[in-house]
């Protein structure tokens, strides 16, 4: 009985070790990507997630990179940084991607990009806006690109508006203490406001998941801003300028790409009115890559692209771009692609600096009647 | 200093503190029938908040999206749904460990919490993600002093949580089954003795404890209108540590305890964000280690 036993699992053993040996279908490129597709910003995941794909599509019609369809691997980061390593490391190891697109939150790129580093897989993020993720510590990630403009410039773009057109002398302002994003951009703007000779009269923080900010924003209000500059993601804007409406502040208040997301006038309503943020894009640019990428993004998904969509659009095209140059998918060979990038994306012409930053022009857009307004660009 | 201790942020704590009281009330109550714990109550206060959101979304084209016979139709449902889960799990996890070791019912509770969590995250139309609660009665600032306003969703929330707990002074006072919940809570076994159906007393206690938390998840939801699965941890455990700080089993101290934690929080806020958090959880440690019965309870020999 034992013998029986032994031969006939011996025998399983082998047929199994032959079956997986059987050719597998036809050669695929497997490129990962990584967004917040739950979490506190979800509407963020969500158009990265459509963004790729869209580009994906267009490529595989087109007959793919290198002679081979793409698969697109797309995981949820959940907006939290050690789920993003976690992410970062399977779609390396276990799915074998030859890149990355991702990852939306700076705090999570923050986390993937050494892992990027350590593997040798190159890694483009759509819109980390945070310095530090590829250049840390006084050393460049070599694998590690992002196609959106930083946060030093968006600081400045906002806090130039903030004085030049808005009339502001006295500003506040309220970020996540837990967030790298909000934390820098504050940062950015109050150092850019102080410098064109205006007063930063309060300078909040709050804690990470907080609803209830009326304490800090108390502060604030008594302190009587011209201008409110809020660094957060949509989610928190939406609570934080309802409850500064609820405590009579009637001014206007300035933000950052966080603030793009359908949900913001869903959840904020009129208190969002009187509203201005820095972007990447707007659908109202009349050039004709964007309306054409708007009216073929509507068409598939029946909404207009926000800037994170357009972001992840572009980012994957360069990095395919750079996948078809480099000849093959190699890390290193696609690095050395990328760093010669000179790629006319929806959202402005991208070439990349000696920080692998790209350089690009900021739109600032308003909320009127619920609605996001295209109001300026500023070069940089 | 002026920007902290003033009458604005007052106020906040005010507001602040009356949906920690409406939860702390159910806590409290549940306590001083079974001495247990309920960690599911949180819970009751998240389904609140869902079931006005629902609410919201049945009778929207019937009653229109905001006004008062919409966010009277949301109370009734939210109190409703929260009191019947409450019912529930009272029934259903509860019930069976009453005569048990008090630490099965413990956890339990704790078990039940993560259920209810988990559950709602896994339902596709309620879902894992935030979803934005609708503006069933827009809010407005008043002026109150040269510094300080006063938002109409503030005076909802204090004005709903002094009905609700004036009610429950009402039906605790002057009513049988009030007397009958005040005997239970004095001695379980006596009160048999004397007729009193307990089980009965005690489905009604987590009936309308639940509902209370159920009527905080509404006025949350209306405050601070973002709900996720996952909200009613933290206010929770806060309402928690109020009834604990005003004597748990006492209802009076647990209105007390949550106006104080409202407005400790509020200031420690102001002074810094992370001092806020961590605040509730420093007031836990000192009243444990100083007066663990609370400033309004009685003596007991131990309490789980």
């Amino acid at each position: 009985m034992k013998r029986t036993l032994s031969i006939v699992a011996l025998a399983m053993l082998v047929a199994l070790a032959l079956v997986s040996c059987a050719p597998k279908g036809p050669a695929e490129i497997v490129i990962g990507g990584v967004g917040p597709v739950s979490g506190e910003a979800a509407t963020f995941g969500k158009s990265t997630q459509e963004g790729c794909e869209l580009a994906v599509e267009e490529w595989n019609a087109k007959g793919g990179v290198l002679g081979q369809q793409i698969k697109l691997v797309y995981e949820d980061d959940k907006g939290d940084a050690a789920e993003g390593a976690a992410v970062w490391t399977k779609l390396i190891q276990q799915d074998k991607v030859v890149a990355i697109v991702g990852t939306v939150m700076s705090k999570v790129s923050l986390a993937g990009a050494p892992i990027s580093e350590q593997y040798g897989v190159p890694m483009i993020s759509p819109t980390s806006t945070n310095p530090a993720v590829t250049f840390a510590d006084g050393k460049l990630r070599e694998f590690v690109f992002r196609a959106c403009f930083i946060d030093p410039f968006q600081g400045t773009v906002g806090a130039k508006f903030a004085f030049d057109d808005l009339g502001a002398r006295k500003a506040a302002a309220i970020f996540d203490v837990g967030n790298d994003y909000t934390k820098g951009l504050s940062e950015f703007f109050r150092d850019t406001f102080i410098a064109l000779g205006g007063e930063i009269v309060a300078f909040e923080a709050h804690a990470t998941g907080a609803t209830d900010f009326k304490a800090q924003l108390t502060k604030i209000v008594q302190a009587k801003p011209d201008v409110v500059y809020i660094s957060d993601y949509y989610n928190d804007v939406a609570l934080i300028a309802k409850q500064l409406r609820e405590l009579g502040f009637t001014g206007p208040l300035v933000g950052g790409d966080g603030w793009d997301s359908p949900d913001l006038v869903k959840l904020g309503g009129e208190a969002v009115e009187n509203g201005f943020f820095t972007n990447h894009y707007s659908k109202d640019d009349t050039r004709p890559e964007v309306q054409d990428f708007v009216k073929k993004y509507t068409a598939k998904f029946g909404a207009a692209p926000d800037a994170l969509a357009t972001l992840a659009y572009d980012a994957m095209n360069i990095m395919l771009d750079a996948i078809a140059r480099a000849g093959s998918t190699e890390g290193v060979k696609i690095r050395d692609a990328l760093k010669a990038t000179d790629f006319a994306a929806v959202s402005g012409r991208t070439m990349f600096d000696e920080q692998h930053n790209p350089v690009k022009a900021a739109a600032i857009i308003e909320i009127k009647g619920g609605q996001q307004v295209y109001r300026t660009t500023v070069a940089p | 200093m002026g920007s902290i201790f003033n009458l604005q942020q007052v106020v906040n704590g005010l507001q602040l503190g009356s949906i920690y009281a409406l939860i702390a009330l159910g806590y409290t109550m549940v306590y001083g029938i079974v001495r247990l714990i309920n960690f599911a109550h949180g819970d009751f206060f998240m389904i609140g908040a869902y079931a006005a959101y629902g609410a919201f979304f049945l009778f929207n084209a019937v009653l229109g999206g905001s006004g008062l016979p919409m966010a009277g139709i949301a109370l009734v449902l939210a109190m409703a749904a929260s009191g019947g889960v409450a019912l529930l799990t009272n029934r259903l996890a509860y019930k069976p460990l009453r005569y048990k070791p008090k630490l099965s019912s413990l956890i339990t509770a704790i078990g039940v919490s993560m259920l209810i969590e988990y559950l709602f995250s896994a339902i596709p139309f309620i879902g894992p993600s935030f979803r934005a609660f609708p503006d069933i009665l827009p809010s407005r600032p008043i002026q109150i002093g040269p510094n300080a306003t006063i938002s109409t969703h503030a005076l909802i929330d204090i004005g709903v949580a002094a009905v609700l707990m004036i009610g429950l002074t009402v039906l605790v006072r002057h009513t049988a089954l009030g007397k009958a919940m005040r005997a239970v809570s004095q001695d379980k076994d006596a009160a048999k003795l004397m007729g009193i159906d307990v089980e009965k007393v005690i489905a009604w206690t987590f009936l309308i404890g639940g509902s209370f938390a159920g009527a905080a998840g509404l006025l949350a939801g209306m405050t601070y209108p973002r709900i996720f699965p996952f909200m009613g941890i933290l206010p929770g455990l806060k309402a928690f540590i109020a009834a604990v700080l005003g004597g748990i089993g006492n209802i009076p101290g647990a209105v007390l305890g949550a106006y104080i934690m409202g407005v400790a929080e509020t200031f420690a806020t102001a002074y810094n964000s992370l001092l806020g958090e961590g605040i509730a959880f420093a007031i836990l440690i000192v009243v444990l280690l100083v007066r663990p019965r609370g400033i309004l309870g009685e003596k007991s020999a131990d309490k789980i």
